[in-house]
């Protein structure tokens, strides 16, 4: 049973600079848990943490029920791939992978028999007795997840491992580490601050902004509920549109749109639409309309994205720095982007009759961020 | 309605455009170069200043090979016509020549090799651990470095004599374990190593010492035989402290020994230039054989490529 436990985890590097911030989190035994998060937001911190290689200012991680903030790295049993792979230079293929079970003083039979295998797990046997410097990005990523599985840690640590790959490789590594996974069933932290990843890979996703946890769940169910204005703008690709709103005798209005909802007390909102919420007139279920004045179609194939403008009111909603860069809105326009079917082509410069459904429509908090 | 090209068709022509150039293939922008050479024209400066160079060696060589009358003659004879051969044997013969050269010899190869490994010890702490006051440490250690020799020879002299080391070569041996320069190198070299392939090593259960021997020396080649290099020509051309402190025949050094063809009653100069040339050969031989050392560097090999 090997869960890991980050216990009110906080990291301050001198400076002083606030990495992690409070950390409380559980990866089950067997768990694929993706920490996700725009570039500095800890979640690299809170990995190296679980490594030994950051120490932990406050709080305690917990591995299989032992609290190892004291155990050194080589001692804690857990694996890691780094951004850059980090593969011995100087050594062959076989040595890499064979490296930390050499450490280990395991018997050359054992040893051998082990780094074989997961050469082969891999495909790496044509690539032994080469060095990391004559391999491609992609074998060399291979060689440095197999150098971390082939002593079967507890914990396996993922630091961005599939950011040095060129879009196709990325796509067909992703899956290969889904199948690795549901083959070793190793308690597993992936870090990466692409999106899609994130989905795609993990059990839970836990997404992180400014060193602290912003909202733990399974992806769908985050992509379906996030928490705050943060989390509804970093998961899904293209990002969630945000306009601000009011709420006025029961209903919502932000820009042309305006819809009932009830419970709610008067005051600014942030109104949180997906791209792909939007539907044009005319389709089954109307609801409130929106016009969207159209600046570039992207047709995709399967899908069409097109980004445009929608009018907005100037509410002076007050959000965090970070997050408003999530908020593209001058005074009166606000940015909109809308995922279509592929035969809808609409043209550039024209305007495009929207609705939307209000059951999807999100609404957040304009003070504090938090959902609604 | 224009149509806004595929992001990822562009994506795929750069990486077709960005192939890197095969051997023998020129690229577009490359310059041709000038055909009328078959070198470059630097050439011209710098041959003539490698012969100036050069002068004194041959004319150590060709000393070595004349007779003593024709050593002492002016203008001097860069060209003797027939060669003595026969001065290397004598100067080999006339004095314990092979006595000094093994004394060179256990002198030098042991004040390199725990050169090369008080040094990196001392080096990857310095670039590696924290520790209180290293960047104090460092600064007073790096400022020793401006101390010229004369001024602590008799302190040293005093240190060894207290360790009752005098005439022997354990004086030669002991104040040079480990030197300055030595960490400073190894230190700045340690830096540019890329930290996650020992952060790599500890995890994979290696610990420090072994993070060193096994990581960061084998990627530290270019610098360790630099260091050894150096540290071989120093030690190995070393006479001022030898004179200070070895006063019996059977402990001196190459150096201190060639002086005895140079002295009140005899002034053998041929015989002493043969000796020079002897007492050159083995640093000719390890700086050819370390050279290649010098230009390699494959320690940024196991990342991204």
């Amino acid at each position: 049973m090997t869960d890991v436990v980050f216990d009110h985890v906080t990291k301050v590097y001198p400076g002083p600079a606030l990495a992690v911030d409070d950390l409380s989190l559980e990866v089950g035994d067997g768990e694929f848990l993706i920490l996700v998060g725009p570039s500095g937001c800890g979640k690299t911190t809170a990995l190296r943490m679980v490594a030994g290689l950051e120490k932990i200012s406050e709080g305690e991680i917990a591995v299989g029920g032992d609290v190892i903030n004291d155990v050194p790295p080589k001692d804690r049993d857990i694996a890691m791939v780094f951004q850059n792979y980090a593969l011995y230079p100087h050594m062959t293929v076989e040595k890499n992978l064979g490296f930390a079970l050499r450490q280990r003083k395991t018997p050359k039979v054992e040893l051998e028999q082990r780094v074989h295998s997961m050469g082969e797990l891999l495909g790496l046997e044509e690539l032994m007795k080469r060095r990391p410097g004559q391999l491609s990005g992609g074998q060399r990523q291979r060689v440095a997840m197999g150098r971390a599985l082939v002593r079967e840690p507890k914990v396996f640590l993922l630091d961005e491992p599939l950011s040095n790959l060129d879009a196709k490789l990325r796509v067909q590594m992703r899956a290969e580490l889904k199948r690795l996974h549901q083959r070793l069933e190793i308690t597993t932290i992936y870090v990466t601050h692409d999106q899609v990843e994130a989905m795609t890979l993990g059990d839970r996703i836990a997404v992180m902004s400014a060193g602290r946890l912003q909202q733990l769940g399974a992806p769908q169910d985050v992509y379906d509920n996030p928490s705050n204005v943060f989390v509804a703008g970093f998961i899904g690709s293209p990002p969630m549109n945000l306009l601000q709103g009011v709420v006025r005798d029961g209903h919502v209005e932000a820009g042309d749109l305006t819809f009932a909802r009830a419970g709610l007390d008067g005051g600014d909102v942030v109104v949180g639409i997906r791209p792909e919420g939007l539907r044009p007139v005319g389709e089954a279920d109307p609801g409130p309309g929106l016009a969207v004045q159209v600046d570039v179609v992207e047709p995709l194939g399967d899908e069409v994205l097109v980004h445009g403008s929608v009018a907005a009111r100037d509410a002076g909603v007050k959000i965090e720095p970070e997050e408003a860069t999530l908020l593209v809105q001058t005074s009166d326009r606000a940015a909109m982007t809308v995922r279509l079917d592929p035969d809808a082509r609409p043209a550039e410069g024209s305007t495009l009759h929207l609705h939307v459904d209000p059951k999807t429509i999100h609404l957040f908090d304009a003070a504090t961020g938090a959902a609604l | 309605m224009s149509v806004q090209p595929d992001v990822r068709a562009m994506g795929a022509i750069t990486a077709a455009t960005a192939r890197p150039a095969l051997p023998g293939e020129t690229g577009m922008v490359e310059k041709p170069r000038a055909r009328w050479l078959p070198f470059s024209p630097w050439h011209f400066v710098l041959m003539p200043v490698a012969i100036i160079m050069l002068v004194p060696l041959l004319w150590v060589v060709m000393t070595s090979l004349e007779t003593l009358a024709q050593t002492q003659h002016f203008p001097p004879i860069l060209w003797p016509g027939s060669f003595q051969w026969s001065n290397y044997p004598r100067a080999w013969s006339s004095v314990p020549f092979d006595t000094w050269f093994i004394n060179t010899i256990i002198v030098t190869t042991t004040v390199v090799v725990s050169n090369l490994l008080f040094c990196s010890l001392a080096a990857y702490g310095f670039a590696r651990i924290r520790f209180f006051g290293k960047s104090v440490a460092y600064f007073f250690l790096l400022a020793t470095l401006m101390i010229p020799v004369q001024v602590v020879i008799i302190p040293t002299f005093l240190i060894v004599k207290q360790m009752h080391l005098i005439d022997t070569l354990g004086a030669l041996i002991v104040p040079n374990l480990a030197n300055v320069f030595g960490i400073f190198l190894l230190t700045q070299f340690f830096r540019t190593l890329p930290i996650e392939l020992e952060e790599a090593a500890r995890i994979d259960g290696a610990s420090r010492l072994k993070v060193l021997f096994r990581i960061v020396l084998p990627l530290s080649l270019p610098a360790l035989a630099t260091l050894a290099v150096i540290q071989f020509l120093w030690t190995w051309n070393d006479f001022l402290w030898p004179l200070v402190t070895i006063y019996k025949e059977s402990a001196f050094t190459l150096q201190l020994g060639l002086m005895s063809f140079q002295g009140s009653h005899v002034n053998d100069t041929n015989l002493l230039m043969a000796g020079n040339v002897m007492s050159m050969l083995p640093m000719l031989i390890l700086f050819i054989a370390a050279q290649r050392y010098f230009v390699r560097g494959i320690a940024t090999q196991g990342l991204k490529g």
